[in-house]
């Protein structure tokens, strides 16, 4: 799979791929897409990395093991659920938003940290896997 | 914050979870967090069943969206007395585990899939909502598959596989009951539905729904002829993942049997009818079963199949008596199995071997320990005044009251058929004349361990031994609580108030 085209193109495909898994992330609140999905891409974006550089370069690129990203996304979802019942005594998993949206992201509340937790695990939990697929065949 | 409390048992363990894969390869950190979580566990749980047994129900809608829209957390005090004993079961299991799983084991994330295991538990006891129950089952699934194949020896593997088939056939045929559910009544809530299913005009199809949900539910629960899964898998994992697995995971089909059979599905005279021959071949089946095997562990899991047979005789008898005694009989059941596997596990570590053939001068050996384990012996055959007395009781009066003389004669017989077993099991495991086993290189042995290890195997068997204790001798308030419990599920309409109050 080693090919020039694919080093080269891929080279430019990661940032443009990761870049894209983000809109989807935050298109999805509404319209289709959503956290799921945004880290199914962000991980695509670095299989295909892995797959014209090498699985030693992503690592080199990644810089921690993407295993680490399951806690860290997992808390993010965890304690966007919690905030309604520490700050406001309201039911788990209630969604709290800002009064006025920021322009280009839109609206913010529990909802967009809580997608954004979904996004760091699946990209985490696919990473994780295929490294180690990759690893072992 | 008090307000929330209903769901603190469940966030905790899924905060420990999180909190425990950030030390993943801290395995000493490990091990004192999750016993300690565990701890705090228990409390949160006992505070919980504390406020449900005086303020009545509880109920909490998520994300603030009203029933029957919203997913509702229910705990009426079958709920709550179910999370206690998980917490109760989950804290001595991870004091046991901390010690007799090899370490290698424990890098893999052992704690933290065993408290998502828990948090699965806790969710499927609390919810209301129908489709989140089979939410929580799959979490339940998953972890325990993880939990199962952990260390990756082949017969692991080859026990994983025919656990995993069977239980995920179980959750088609459940997702499809839950499907045809939504198709004929609009709902997902369980109190909604209570009001709903009534109504219906295609009893046909109710019928054949509470069908897919019995075997569903039955395949989970290990009950005749759907158990195959049971033996075949329970002797293959570590002996503490084993336990929380003989302890609670039958439990939970046995819980959802009885929520969906006295909310969803009532005064249906034919499956009642099911239940009761499903019960009678369960108990004989299990106790016959048990008799045959030569592991300790197949032999416990046998016991298992048979003794769910008692909880469903008093579902499928739907007498408040009956009821209660299948609460009382579940109450016991989680106490003393969880137990039984922990003392398989002990006596794995001490001797290197489960084959009753291969065992033998126990007693000689350790006294002591030995007559400690006599009292989850005898418990679970059931021997005045220990725990496993009295719900047989409540069933052999219920059973004469509704002149099912085949269930009294199947309690009766399963109840002697344990005492054989048992019997057996204690003259060759204990009191027969010690066999020469070669010593296993590399075998983590009792003797060798620091005395730290050992008190963290021993001190769960001495609290769950108490627990059962103390529900023998205590056996008056631990029957009124079943009954009220027995009371609250015959009278569906407090769930349906607690849960949609204006209605």
């Amino acid at each position: 799979m080693k090919t020039i085209i694919l080093r080269t193109a891929s080279n430019y495909l990661l940032p443009i791929l990761l870049l894209f898994s983000i809109f989807i992330l935050l298109r999805g609140h509404y319209l289709p897409g959503g956290g799921f999905v945004g880290g199914l891409i962000a991980s695509i974006a670095f299989v295909l990395h892995a797959f014209a550089n090498g699985l030693k370069d992503t690592k080199k690129l990644l810089k921690f093991h993407p295993g680490f990203l399951m806690p860290v996304g997992l808390s993010l979802a965890f304690l966007s659920g919690l905030l309604p019942v520490i700050f406001f005594d309201q039911a788990f998993m209630t969604g709290l938003w800002m009064q006025d949206p920021i322009p280009v992201i839109g609206s913010i509340g529990t909802a967009l940290f809580f997608d954004v937790g979904v996004y760091i695990v699946v990209l985490g939990v696919t990473l994780t896997i295929i490294f180690t697929i990759s690893e072992s065949a | 914050m008090m307000q929330q409390l209903l769901l603190y048992p469940l966030l905790w363990q899924l905060l420990m979870s999180i909190v425990l894969m950030f030390a993943w390869r801290h395995i000493n950190v490990q091990r004192v967090m999750s016993i300690t979580g565990s701890v705090i566990g228990l409390i949160l749980s006992g505070m919980l069943f504390y406020k449900v047994l005086v303020y009545g129900t509880q109920t909490i809608q998520a994300g603030g969206w009203e029933a029957p829209f919203g997913i509702t957390f229910v705990a009426d005090t079958l709920s709550a007395t179910l999370v206690l004993l998980t917490s109760i079961a989950g804290l001595a299991v991870s004091s046991f585990s901390s010690a007799s799983i090899i370490p290698a084991r424990l890098k893999f994330g052992y704690f933290a899939i065993f408290h998502f295991l828990l948090l699965g538990l806790i969710g499927a006891f609390l919810t209301g909502d129908i489709f989140n129950l089979y939410v929580w089952f799959e979490i339940i699934i998953i972890s325990s598959f993880v939990l199962i194949t952990l260390g990756g020896e082949k017969a692991q593997i080859e026990g994983a596989v025919k656990y995993f088939t069977l239980n995920f056939l179980a959750s088609i045929i459940f997702l499809t009951a839950i499907a045809v559910l939504y198709g004929l009544a609009g709902s997902l809530n369980m109190a909604d539905l209570a009001v709903l299913i009534p109504k219906i005009e295609n009893r046909g199809l109710v019928e054949v729904t509470a069908i897919l949900f019995l075997v569903g539910f039955g395949i989970k629960s290990a009950v005749f002829p759907l158990y195959f899964w049971l033996p075949a898998s329970y002797h293959t994992p570590p002996s503490a993942v084993a336990a929380i697995f003989g302890g609670l995971l039958t439990k939970v089909g046995v819980y959802a049997l009885i929520r969906v059979f006295t909310l969803l599905f009532v005064d249906d005279v034919f499956i009642d009818e099911v239940f009761i021959v499903i019960a009678t071949l369960t108990l004989f089946s299990g106790a016959i079963g048990a008799l045959v095997q030569k592991n300790m562990r197949k032999v416990f899991s046998y016991l298992i199949i048979c003794h769910i047979g008692f909880m469903i005789a008093g579902l499928g008898m739907f007498t408040e008596l009956a009821i209660a005694g299948a609460i009382f009989y579940l109450i016991h059941d989680i106490v003393v199995k969880t137990n039984l596997f922990m003392i398989s596990g002990l006596i794995y570590r001490i001797k290197g071997s489960n084959n009753i053939k291969s065992l033998g001068g126990l007693y000689k050996e350790y006294p002591k320990l030995s007559l400690l384990m006599t009292i989850p012996f005898f418990s679970l055959i059931g021997i005045p005044p220990l725990s496993g007395f009295w719900p047989k009781i409540s069933l052999i009066i219920a059973s004469f009251n509704t002149q099912n003389y085949v269930v009294l004669g199947a309690v009766i017989f399963a109840s002697l058929l344990t005492l054989i077993v048992m019997a057996k099991l204690w003259s060759e495991v204990f009191w027969k004349n010690p066999v020469d086993l070669p010593k296993r290189d590399h075998f983590l042995y009792f003797d060798k361990m620091t005395t730290t290890r050992k008190l963290q195997m021993l001190l769960p068997i001495v609290f769950l031994t108490g627990v059962s204790l103390y529900i023998g001798f205590g056996a008056e308030s631990v029957q009124q609580l079943s009954t009220r419990i027995a009371g609250e599920l015959m009278n569906k309409q407090q769930y349906i108030d607690a849960v949609m109050p204006k209605s």
